[in-house]
C-alpha cells in the first residue's frame, strides 16, 4: 500500500513512521525542511535509508501533491496544523485525484462533524480527548 | 441586502465601508484582535471579532439571513472553506471569494467555489490587454541596485530579427536572459537565432529602454 502524508508533526512522523515499519510504501510533504528530523528520529539509519519519502512543499499545491506521489497513492493522510487545509487537500485528494481511503485530521469538533457528514473523512482529537475526559470524571464519581 | 464578509484587511474593510455607503447592512469578521480594534473605531457594530471559518462565529454574524458571503481573507484555503460552508451549510445563495495565490485557482474550481476574483490574474491581464504591443513591458524595476528586467515581442522589421544572439549588438550594460517562444521559455545561447514574435527577456541599466526598442521593436 503506497500512504502519502501531509504534514509531518507530532502525529504524521508518527503515522509516517509506523506505516512504513508495517511493510508500506510511504511518502510524506511537508513544507518546513526541519520536519525532516521527526521522520528520523528514532530509527537506526535514516529516513530514506529506512525506505521513506520526504518531499518539501506546499500540502495546498497541486504541483507539490504530484511531486510527493499522489498519483500514486492508495491512502491520503492529511494532518497538518491547519484544518482548513487539512479538509481542503483532503477534497483534492477524494475529487481530483480519486483516492478512496482519504483521512484528515480536523481539531475543531464542528468542522469535523459537518464534514464528516458531506463525505470526508475526519479525525478530531478535540472529540476524542472530551471524551476522554468525560469518562475519566464518570469513572471518579 | 445583508452582506457577511470575511476578513478585515485593505480589501474587507473598504468593501465593507463602500457597501455600507451605499446603504447595505454588513457584518465584517476580522479575527486579528488589533486589527478588529482598528476596524472598531469606524465601523462599530459592523466589525464582529473571531475566525470566520467558525461555525459559531459565522452564525453569531447572522450568516444564515445572509444574501451574500464574501470571503477575502489571505489564506486561500480558509476562503474555499467559508464559502464552502457558506453554500452547502447555509444555504446562502451567492458567495464571491477571493484567491490570493493564482496557482490556486484551481482548487476553487474543483471544490465550486465562485466566482473568483484575483489580483495577481486581473493586473496580468491588464499588463497583457494594455500595455501596447510594440515597446517594452518593465516586469521588475530594482530602483536602489539601479537594474531593471523588461520584455519586449520581436517585430518583424526589427534589426534583431533573423539575427544570431552573438550578432545582436546589445548596448552596453544589457543582456539577453531569455526567450519565449510558443509559450515556452529557454535560455538563448550565442548562436540562439531570435525570431519575429518571440518575447525576449533583457536585463539592463537604467537609461537603455530606447536602444533596446530601436534593436528588437522596430515598426516597418
Amino acid at each position: 500500500m503506497f500512504v502519502l502524508i501531509v504534514g509531518a508533526g507530532r502525529v504524521g512522523s508518527a503515522v509516517a513512521q509506523s506505516m512504513l515499519a508495517q511493510g508500506h510504501e510511504v511518502s510524506v510533504l511537508d513544507h518546513d525542511p526541519l520536519s525532516h528530523e521527526r521522520l528520523d528520529a528514532g530509527l537506526a539509519s535514516s529516513w530514506e535509508e529506512t525506505g521513506g519519502r520526504f518531499t518539501v512543499g506546499q500540502g495546498i499545491e497541486v504541483e507539490a501533491l504530484r511531486e510527493a506521489g499522489i498519483d500514486d497513492a492508495d491512502v491520503f493522510i492529511a494532518s497538518t496544523s491547519g484544518d482548513n487545509t487539512n479538509l481542503v487537500i483532503a477534497q483534492v485528494a477524494q475529487k481530483r485525484f480519486n483516492i478512496t481511503t482519504v483521512i484528515a485530521r480536523v481539531m475543531d469538533p464542528a468542522r469535523a462533524t459537518w464534514y464528516a457528514e458531506q463525505g470526508v473523512r475526519t479525525i478530531c482529537p478535540t472529540l476524542q480527548a472530551i471524551s476522554m475526559f468525560e469518562s475519566a470524571i464518570v469513572e471518579v464519581s | 441586502m445583508y452582506v457577511v464578509i470575511a476578513g478585515g484587511g485593505k480589501v474587507g474593510w473598504n468593501l465593507a465601508r463602500e457597501l455600507i455607503d451605499k446603504g447595505h447592512e454588513v457584518t465584517l469578521i476580522e479575527q486579528t484582535r488589533r486589527r478588529y480594534l482598528t476596524i472598531e473605531e469606524e465601523l462599530e457594530h459592523a466589525v464582529q471579532y473571531g475566525d470566520a471559518t467558525e461555525m459559531w462565529v459565522l452564525e453569531r454574524a447572522g450568516i444564515q439571513r445572509a444574501e451574500l458571503v464574501v470571503a477575502v481573507t489571505g489564506d486561500d484555503e480558509d476562503n474555499i472553506l467559508i464559502c464552502q460552508m457558506a453554500r452547502e451549510k447555509y444555504d446562502i445563495p451567492r458567495t464571491i471569494a477571493r484567491v490570493n495565490n493564482p496557482r490556486n485557482r484551481e482548487l476553487f474550481d474543483l471544490l465550486n467555489v465562485a466566482p473568483v476574483v484575483s489580483a495577481t490574474d486581473l493586473i496580468l491581464r491588464l499588463i497583457e490587454h494594455e500595455v501596447p504591443s510594440f515597446g517594452l513591458v518593465h516586469l521588475l524595476d530594482l530602483h536602489a541596485e539601479r537594474l531593471e528586467i523588461v520584455e519586449v515581442e520581436v517585430t518583424p522589421a526589427a534589426p534583431a530579427a533573423g539575427r544570431r544572439v552573438a550578432d545582436i549588438s546589445m548596448p552596453e550594460g544589457s543582456l539577453i536572459i531569455s526567450v519565449l517562444r510558443k509559450g515556452a521559455g529557454f535560455v538563448p545561447k550565442a548562436d540562439t537565432v531570435i525570431e519575429a514574435g518571440d518575447e525576449v527577456l533583457v536585463v539592463l541599466d537604467p537609461g537603455l529602454e530606447d536602444g533596446i526598442t530601436g534593436l528588437f521593436a522596430v515598426e516597418s
